[in-house]
């Protein structure tokens, strides 16, 4: 546009507020940069070129999109950031830096503006950005594991080929070998917990300290942006299901371990309560929630693959449409009639 | 309308997969690789030009109310004659192709140009549509094939063809691959229409 109009058109609700898409977006990219800097002690700078590369990939892709289709050019919001943050946060710490490239082409231009640009998309775009690298690289995307780095030797995976260095995920060891060889791999109970909880163990990037995401996660609880309802949902539905199936016998599961391994945390506060693809109510936001855990646990103990917040969530995203006309809130007006 | 228009309305106007929309059950799910979409394509055009100069030859005999069963019986015809043809002496193609070719009898393109066109034309002007038609199935099938193999396994028609080093995108010789390249030639073919 050449010249900016003297009034906007746009559609309701017409709500006034200081807050604004770009400050929502830039606070969720301040609240998770944390895990980031955590991720380079845990498992190398790497980490960080490879973050790098996705969110500029994204932003460039969303720039080339929003150019071809000839829509206002919106980098500057922060939503692309967020995508390549979120994308980066959920592949694996040892993939070739090509990967998230590829997964940034597909997160925005195909799952993002050809379904109609951002607050249209069905899908999460980081979400199906690497559904799409594990479909296609399953062998760079499930072996690219990195051992813990204990010495702050950040530089110990540079340049080292994938088959050297991969480990397995705990969520691996448990589903192939059982809890006695995450016992024998990982240390006593009391070691797991807390490592996990802090950070150190393998996994995606983003995804392993449960402590920083839980810090950002409340912070913007605190601010508003999100809700309650959703993380509660999906970390509870994750527990009870995992304790109810996870063990050998019935009501035998153990949720802590469930809760703190894989991407639970950073899926419920960071990608389940994505504006666009969850549901606004707060009936429909708990069903949300719910079943999104329902599935992951479904996925990690009947599924093909270790670990499955990704693929519960891409689930219940085409689902929010529906709840929304489910779950309508009651309406402030006096029922249809009651005029007469 | 002129007879060589008649053929070349398959290649871009009528275009199948892309213009016509029809057939898409074939597109989606034999273009894993150039050769079984190149297969596919050449069986459609003989059961195609075969059918749509039969069924033209026939059209003042055949009942109108009777006109989708007779169609179909001389369409299942002639996709018999290629079924038995392929297995004697194009085994391993016909191998991969499988069910995909006893249903070209239900293909859309066939029983629609026989419906749209060969019952209302002469024989001439049947065959040419057929053939055009045909032919750009064909080519649709081919380029399709091409581009998910090519991207999907690095090879073109069994040769290796990419670096060394390249990562074949396994994704693109699975179904989503199959859907995300046919919209997306689909859109290429749309804005170059536009902009002419």
């Amino acid at each position: 546009m050449s010249e900016s109009p003297l009034w906007t058109v746009s559609v309701s609700p017409h709500v006034k507020s200081r807050e604004s898409v770009e400050k929502i977006m830039w606070t969720v990219v301040a609240c998770l940069l944390p895990p980031l800097i955590l991720s380079v002690f845990i498992f190398g700078l790497q980490t960080l070129i490879i973050t790098l590369i996705s969110v500029i990939s994204c932003v460039a892709t969303e720039a080339i999109s929003q150019k071809l289709l000839h829509r206002p050019i919106t980098i500057r919001d922060g939503s692309a950031v967020i995508t390549g943050l979120l994308m980066a946060y959920i592949i694996p710490p040892g993939v070739p830096y090509w990967i998230p490239i590829l997964g940034a082409i597909m997160a925005i231009y195909v799952a993002k503006h050809l379904l109609g640009g951002i607050g249209f998309n069905i899908f999460n775009p980081a979400l199906i950005g690497r559904a799409f690298l594990l479909a296609t690289f399953p062998v760079a995307m499930t072996s690219a594991w990195l051992t813990p780095i204990r010495d702050a030797a950040v530089f110990k995976y540079m340049g080292t080929g994938i088959d050297a260095v991969s480990t397995a995920t705990p969520l691996y060891v448990l589903k192939h070998y059982g809890m006695a060889a995450v016992l024998e791999k990982f240390g006593s109970l009391s070691t797991i917990y807390s490592d996990f909880f802090i950070g150190w163990r393998p996994g995606c990037i983003g995804e392993t300290s449960a402590l920083l995401l839980l810090i950002g996660g409340i912070y913007l609880l605190y601010k508003k942006y999100i809700t309650w309802h959703i993380p509660i949902s999906v970390i509870v539905s994750v527990g009870f299901f995992t304790w109810v199936f996870g063990g050998e016998k019935l009501f035998t599961g153990n949720p802590l371990l469930a809760v703190l391994s894989g991407g639970v945390i950073l899926g419920a506060f960071f990608m389940a309560t994505d504006y666009v693809t969850s549901p606004t109510q707060k009936t429909g936001k708990l069903i949300f929630g719910a079943g999104v855990g329902a599935l992951t646990v479904l996925i990690r103990l009947k599924g093909g693959y270790p670990e499955g917040v990704c693929y519960a969530i891409l689930l219940m995203n085409p689902l929010t449409p529906a709840f929304e006309t489910w779950f309508k809130p009651k309406r402030f007006a006096p029922p249809k009639g009651a005029e007469k | 309308m002129s007879l060589s228009k008649e053929f070349t309305k398959g290649l871009w106007n009528e275009l199948p997969p892309f213009r016509l929309v029809l057939g898409l059950c074939p597109v989606l799910a034999v273009t894993k690789s150039a050769e079984t979409g190149l297969g596919m394509g050449l069986a459609v055009i003989f059961v195609l030009t075969c059918s749509n100069m039969l069924v033209s030859s026939l059209r003042n005999v055949i009942p109108r109310k009777v006109r989708i069963a007779s169609f179909i019986v001389i369409i299942a015809t002639f996709v018999v004659i290629v079924e038995l043809t392929a297995q004697a002496y194009f085994y391993p193609i016909y191998e991969k192709l499988g069910i995909f070719i006893p249903l070209i009898v239900v293909n859309c393109i066939i029983l629609g140009r026989a419906e749209a066109f060969a019952s209302r034309n002469g024989v001439i002007p049947s065959a040419l549509d057929g053939l055009g038609i045909g032919t750009g199935f064909t080519l649709s099938l081919t380029v399709l094939g091409g581009i998910r193999e090519i991207l999907g396994n690095g090879t073109i028609f069994g040769a290796e063809i990419m670096w060394s080093s390249f990562r074949p995108f396994t994704f693109m010789v699975e179904a989503p691959g199959a859907f995300l390249s046919l919209g997306l030639l689909l859109g290429i073919m749309n804005a170059c229409s536009k902009s002419n």
